[in-house]
């Protein structure tokens, strides 16, 4: 029952969130009043919720512009940015000497994207070691037993390709590796939460805003999977969003770059599940 | 167009009457099948590069890795059918023993008998109507730990799916099923009844072995529906890119595979495998359709004979 009725409770919640950001914004959106024209972002797909988000907002109130946000990956973000096709160009990493300097580039991050590892609550495993983290995904280590667990298989969630989240977490907890073919792929971090809560022998991850009492975080070669510990740099399976622009940002793409870093951009940031970072 | 209708005589009126009517009509029809011809042509436009630029990772290769540069598809084709095929046999038998329950009463049957028949019949006719969305969420919290628990693995798998496949096109069989073999019962019935056999009888000696086509046409049409869900095997299969083995091992259908790229990719070489998928789904469902099409003139050709 209490199942049930926590997605039901997340809704009500999230709603009325929605209701309150909706009448903080007319302060922030203020900036934009009398604003015409268009916007394009491209690049990293970790950064797409965010800037959705913000660019429905921005839009909602300011009918004469237009905002379009797409994907690509980091590696589009650059290249686009830089031959001038799009105004910001979003990267997952920071840019590298090379890329700043063919293109003139500048560099704003946002926010922090970090990725928790989750068991289920009733698993008596809670910590291990990022060797047997590598062991697990890769189907080496196949039982809970081996972990210091009860005398079950391992079910292995994964996200699917593509996913920000995924690209986070096996390019920093897995080293660049990748977990094995068989692993169930699930599509966003709300329904890796519903599957990790159900199935008592599940692992996978999840960013790690999206941490909460359905599901329980590893704590991975001693570090705790937190907001704060990813924030001060205790817990490292996490990168940094960046938003770039060819040369110094000017008039729209100015005051969207600003609008991410103002309290409402904060909001965004937060429900998709990143940490906001200041300018 | 200056003077009013009211004043242009009869026989004329007759003929301008129709005629906008039939514009509309036509124009309608035309918008219809230009869309579907845009489709074909936008899905096939996009596929064709990828298929004949074929390279070592291309989409039918075997493996999805976009990581290491392989965008194989054949899982997900083999994905598609096999869950597709299963669904219809556990569905299809269902379909087929519900509906001869639902027309073949016991002489003499109870009050009970009758009002659970009339309810069950309403139940399929409501369930049409059901998004698949709520049976993959019901199944989530309630299939899945059982089937784990009985088979074990995960419980998101190949047999949760094609069991909530099969639900799913439980009701187009019935459906089918029912359009087709209930006038031919009726025909017989009071010839039949007469004889001493019971409506069973009729149906199982008679009707069955005479409609092979309507049996065959809700095979048809229930397949298309099962292949073509995405949401049921996106929720339920796993959706591991690898063949399908074992019952309790997960599967990735090529809907749900463009659901999933979709969502991350704009460009590039897994996007573009997207297009083989979606070219390959509709020539699947085309194909289904047009085997469908051509059973359901032949068996009304038939059953017009028979009238005759």
């Amino acid at each position: 029952m209490k199942r049930l009725i926590s997605p039901l409770a997340a809704l009500l919640v999230g709603a009325s969130l929605a209701a309150t950001a909706q009448a903080a914004s007319d302060t922030a959106l203020d900036a934009f009043k009398g604003q015409k024209g268009t916007l394009d972002i491209a690049g990293g797909t970790a950064h797409i919720p965010v800037m959705k988000k913000a660019a429905q907002a921005i839009m909602e109130s300011n009918p004469g512009i237009r905002i379009t946000v797409a994907g690509g990956g980091s590696g589009v973000g650059v290249q686009k940015v830089g031959e001038g096709l799009v105004q910001i160009g979003n990267t997952g990493r920071a840019l590298k000497a090379s890329e700043i300097e063919k293109y003139g580039l500048r560099t704003f991050p946002f926010a922090i994207d970090g990725v928790a590892v989750v068991v289920n609550p009733g698993n008596p495993v809670s910590a291990m070691s990022k060797q047997q983290l590598k062991d697990v995904f890769a189907g080496r280590i196949v039982n809970w037993k081996e972990l210091g667990g009860e005398d079950a298989a391992i079910s292995l969630y994964v996200r699917e390709d593509g996913s920000g989240t995924r690209e986070t977490f096996e390019e920093r907890a897995l080293d660049k590796g990748t977990a094995m073919q068989g692993a169930n792929v699930v599509n966003s971090n709300g329904s890796m939460k519903t599957t990790v809560a159900g199935d008592r022998n599940a692992i996978g991850y999840v960013g790690i805003g999206h941490l909460d009492s359905s599901i329980k975080g590893i704590t991975l070669d001693g570090m705790i999977p937190s907001q704060e510990n990813a924030s001060d740099g205790s817990y490292n399976v996490t990168r940094l969003l960046y938003m770039n622009t060819k040369g110094e940002p000017q008039g729209l793409t100015k005051l969207f770059i600003d609008y991410i870093y103002s309290p409402d951009g904060k909001k965004f940031i937060a429900s998709s599940g990143y940490i906001p970072l200041d300018k | 167009m200056k003077p009013s209708s009211s004043a242009v005589p009869a026989e004329e009126r007759g003929a301008s009457g129709r005629d906008p009517a039939r514009s509309v009509l036509r124009f309608a029809a035309g918008i219809a099948v230009l869309g579907i011809l845009l489709l074909f042509l936008m899905i096939i436009a996009f596929a064709l590069p990828v298929f004949t630029e074929q390279s070592a990772g291309g989409p039918f290769s075997r493996i999805w890795a976009p990581g290491q540069g392989q965008f194989g598809i054949q899982a997900m084709i083999a994905g598609s059918l096999v869950l597709a095929l299963s669904a219809l046999c556990i569905g299809w038998p269902f379909g087929l023993v519900l509906c001869c329950w639902l027309f073949c009463p016991v002489n003499g049957q109870s009050g009970f008998a009758r009002s659970a028949r009339s309810i069950v019949g309403f139940l399929v006719r409501i369930m049409t109507a059901i998004p698949t969305v709520v049976y993959g969420f019901a199944a989530v919290f309630l299939l899945t730990p059982l089937v784990r628990e009985t088979v074990g693995g995960t419980g998101f798998c190949w047999l949760s799916a094609a069991l909530m496949l099969a639900v799913l096109i439980l009701p187009t069989i019935v459906l089918l099923l029912s359009a087709g073999l209930a006038p031919r019962l009726e025909r017989l019935l009071p010839g039949g009844l007469a004889l001493g056999f019971t409506r069973m009888d009729l149906m199982w000696f008679f009707v069955l072995p005479e409609a092979k086509k309507t049996l065959f046409s809700s095979l048809v049409l229930g397949f298309g529906r099962a292949v073509g869900d995405t949401l049921i095997p996106l929720m339920l299969a796993g959706n591991a890119p690898q063949m399908p083995y074992a019952c309790s091992a997960g599967l990735r259908t090529l809907t749900a595979h463009m659901a999933m790229v979709t969502s991350n990719e704009v460009g590039g070489a897994a996007y573009n495998s997207l297009f083989m998928a979606g070219a390959l789904l509709l020539l699947i469902n085309a194909l289904v359709s047009l085997c469908a099409c051509r059973l359901e003139c032949s068996s009304r050709q038939e059953r017009k004979g028979g009238r005759r």
